[in-house]
């Protein structure tokens, strides 16, 4: 049998899927933000939060009310992203005539208010989210166990990736998004009610961040501190992908998984590390991030 | 004027002899400052529910020792060495604060020890793990109380290797902590005649171990350890059961397990992990009593053995205020090391010369859910291991004031 460098190629192929798998959180969270920073104009820190609200919704709705996860797949993004609309109406409205720094002060000290008010109430161990009964058990695929509910994660998110990425950039409504980055008094001219477009973009990328922890609930711990975790990678992800790309978003999320996953084959005391070391290179080869345009 | 400055001397010779003798307890007042992690990744398992204990312990005493009242503070730590250290330093220097008490992360309890140790203060430590705190980097007016690394690993590796769990990969957190941990758990491992196939270095805190566990399944080893606490465990026990890991036959030795780790991850998850512990509240009557107790104050969770263990540590320790008649700390320790520790968390436990508290600790086993029958109800007892067997050794002490002694 061949080896790579002393690993066994099974081994490898089982550490590329996993990259793929985490990867795909990566990309769905990024996907929110960049949808939200290239409208909005918004570093919305609190989308980290917003993950972990999404998970905490659907356990609450499991254990409060017996909703189960299917269900709460749909309806803990509809929660949150009307937590979202909340958020931006009331609050961020009032910022977009200033420099991006306030928009990320505001979502960076909502992020610590909700967070903290979790922890208060929840404490930080977490609570346990059960994989459901259809998605339990898994396949062995010969050069690993790939249990079934992490295909599940891979499929929905690349679902949700190309559906976010086709009606932006094939559909009329997307092309009012764009048109709307680009260029917001003009095609208010048009007659487009641009407010109401980015209140309800700012929602739907919430929404996505909803998803991304109903979808990680039963993998990690729902607690308090898991949207903090997750938010630098992701923000290092939009930032290599170049911010407000939302194919480089995509592509980057699931890139980076693969590359943490190897690095945690090869040397898994750098796999914290990997992901900024590539921004640190990215930045200084080209600021705009690998799919960005150079402003 | 040679007769006035005599005079002044002898009166303020006479001041400095009389202090000690009329001022028993210093400041009128015995003080006890509970250092721990009150937010972050530890708080479940220390942090606010310790402060309850410790209270506990001052009502049970009777709020009172030698005739002064005694108070409780409290302040978090944030796991960061340098807060701990200007916490420990402000509470010593202007709050007088006599004693310091739990203290999770070994990285704060040698820097509060130190400063304990060079201000004469006592400090308890219940949740700290590592051993050098009663070894290396010991203090004549530390104390340790609940659990160590040597006895985790010895417990858990030994017992483990008894039932033919005879070769070990190590998940390792990646920090002193998880290091001392791997270290003293292969030593038993290997003494007990197992052998370690190898070990993987996990950053910390870590949230996908997905990678590591494939990593320690294709190692084949029979047992695979994890050397971290907390949040780290809680992934590593819920992602091996997804993976499939301990259904294909592999067996999983959880190193450091606290119950408040055990109640987030739920039977289902967790049954079968072999844990030791320093205390479990449902082994009898009499711990069975103190928890429901503790209970009710805190929405009805369970104790953790580090939150039981700063209850017996602060009885301990007021109880040595009393016989000595003093709160200096030279002359409570010395009490501490001589009065016998028997309340209901540990039977017949001592205070060894280095500081260490030795009692019986706990090898338990996770109950499966079929099995548990009232809330809590998480551990069944496997064996009750001496204090003598679990704890390292004195003779192989390198505590340098023993060594200096000797």
């Amino acid at each position: 049998m061949f080896e790579l460098i002393g690993i066994p190629p099974q081994a490898l192929f089982g550490q590329m899927l996993l990259g793929l798998i985490n990867g795909a959180f990566y990309a769905v969270l990024s996907l929110g933000l960049a949808l939200i920073f290239g409208l909005l104009n918004v570093i919305n820190f609190t989308h980290g939060a917003q993950y972990m609200l999404g998970a905490y919704v659907a356990w609450l709705l499991l254990n409060f009310l017996g909703i189960n996860y299917w269900l709460a797949l749909v309806l803990a993004p509809v929660v949150v992203g009307a937590f979202g609309i909340l958020l931006e109406r009331l609050m961020l409205r009032k910022l977009y005539h200033l420099d991006h720094l306030y928009g990320l002060l505001l979502t960076f000290g909502l992020a610590l208010i909700i967070e903290g008010v979790f922890r208060n109430l929840y404490g930080i161990s977490g609570q346990s989210y059960p994989v459901p009964p259809v998605l339990t058990g898994g396949y062995n695929l010969g050069f690993m166990f790939l249990p079934l509910y992490r295909g599940w994660v891979v499929f929905v998110s690349l679902v949700v990736c190309l559906g976010t990425w086709l009606v932006i950039e094939k559909t009329k409504l997307g092309s009012y998004l764009r048109a709307g980055t680009e260029n917001p008094t003009l095609v208010q001219a048009f007659g487009i009610n641009v407010p109401r477009m980015i209140t309800l973009t700012y929602g739907f990328g919430v929404g996505l961040a909803a998803l991304a922890g109903v979808l990680a609930a039963p993998i990690y711990q729902v607690k308090p501190t898991m949207g903090a975790d997750m938010i630098i990678v992701v923000f290092a992800v939009v930032v290599i992908g170049g911010m407000g790309s939302i194919m480089g978003s995509v592509v980057t999320g699931f890139m980076l998984g693969l590359l943490e996953g190897l690095t945690k084959v090869f040397y898994p005391e750098a796999s914290n590390t990997v992901i900024f070391v590539v921004m640190a290179v990215v930045l200084l080869i080209k600021p705009a991030g690998l799919f960005g345009k150079a402003s | 004027m040679k007769r006035l400055s005599r005079l002044a001397l002898a009166a303020a010779l006479m001041l400095a002899l009389a202090v000690p003798v009329s001022a028993q307890v210093s400041d009128g007042v015995v003080k006890i400052g509970v250092l721990n992690d009150m937010s972050g990744v530890y708080s479940d398992l220390c942090g606010p529910g310790s402060v309850e204990a410790v209270k506990m312990a001052v009502e049970d005493f009777g709020g009172k020792v030698l005739g002064k009242p005694i108070e409780v503070v409290s302040a978090d730590h944030q796991n960061k060495a340098d807060i701990g250290a200007n916490v420990a330093n402000k509470w010593i220097d202007v709050d007088k604060v006599d004693v310091i008490v739990d203290l999770p992360n070994t990285a704060v309890c040698l820097a509060v020890q130190k400063i304990c140790q060079d201000k004469n203060r006592i400090n308890l430590i219940s949740t700290g793990a590592s051993v050098i705190l009663t070894n290396k980097n010991c203090s004549p007016t530390g104390f340790h109380w609940t659990y160590d690394n040597y006895a985790l690993g010895k417990g858990t590796g030994t017992a483990m290797v008894k039932e033919g769990g005879d070769t070990w990969f190590f998940l390792t957190a990646d920090y002193a902590f998880g290091h001392d941990l791997e270290k003293s758990t292969a030593e038993a491992v290997t003494k007990s005649g197992g052998t370690v196939k190898g070990s993987v270095r996990h950053p910390f805190p870590c949230n996908d171990f997905s990678s590591f566990l494939l990593q320690a399944q294709a190692s084949k080893a029979k047992v695979i350890g994890l050397a971290n606490a907390g949040g780290d465990t809680i992934n590593a026990v819920k992602q091996a059961a997804e993976f499939g890991i301990v259904q294909a036959g592999q067996r999983l030795a959880g190193l450091l397990v606290f119950i408040s780790d055990i109640h987030s991850l739920g039977l289902k998850t967790a049954q079968g992990l072999v844990v030791t512990t320093g205390f479990y509240w449902d082994q009898n009557d009499e711990t069975r009593a103190w928890s429901k107790k503790w209970s009710a104050r805190m929405n009805g969770r369970m104790p953790t053995m580090a939150q039981a263990g700063c209850y017996s540590a602060t009885m301990h320790y007021l109880k040595a205020v009393q016989a000595a008649g003093s709160d200096e700390a030279k002359a409570v320790a010395k009490k501490m090391r001589e009065i016998p520790v028997n309340d209901f968390f540990a039977k017949n436990g001592k205070v060894r010369e280095d500081g260490r508290m030795v009692h019986d600790m706990l090898l338990a086993q996770v109950k499966k859910p079929e099995d548990s029958k009232y809330a809590w109800d998480y551990y069944k007892i496997l064996r009750v291991i001496p204090g003598d067997e679990a704890y390292k050794p004195i003779s192989e002490t390198e505590c340098p004031y023993l060594l200096e002694k000797k």
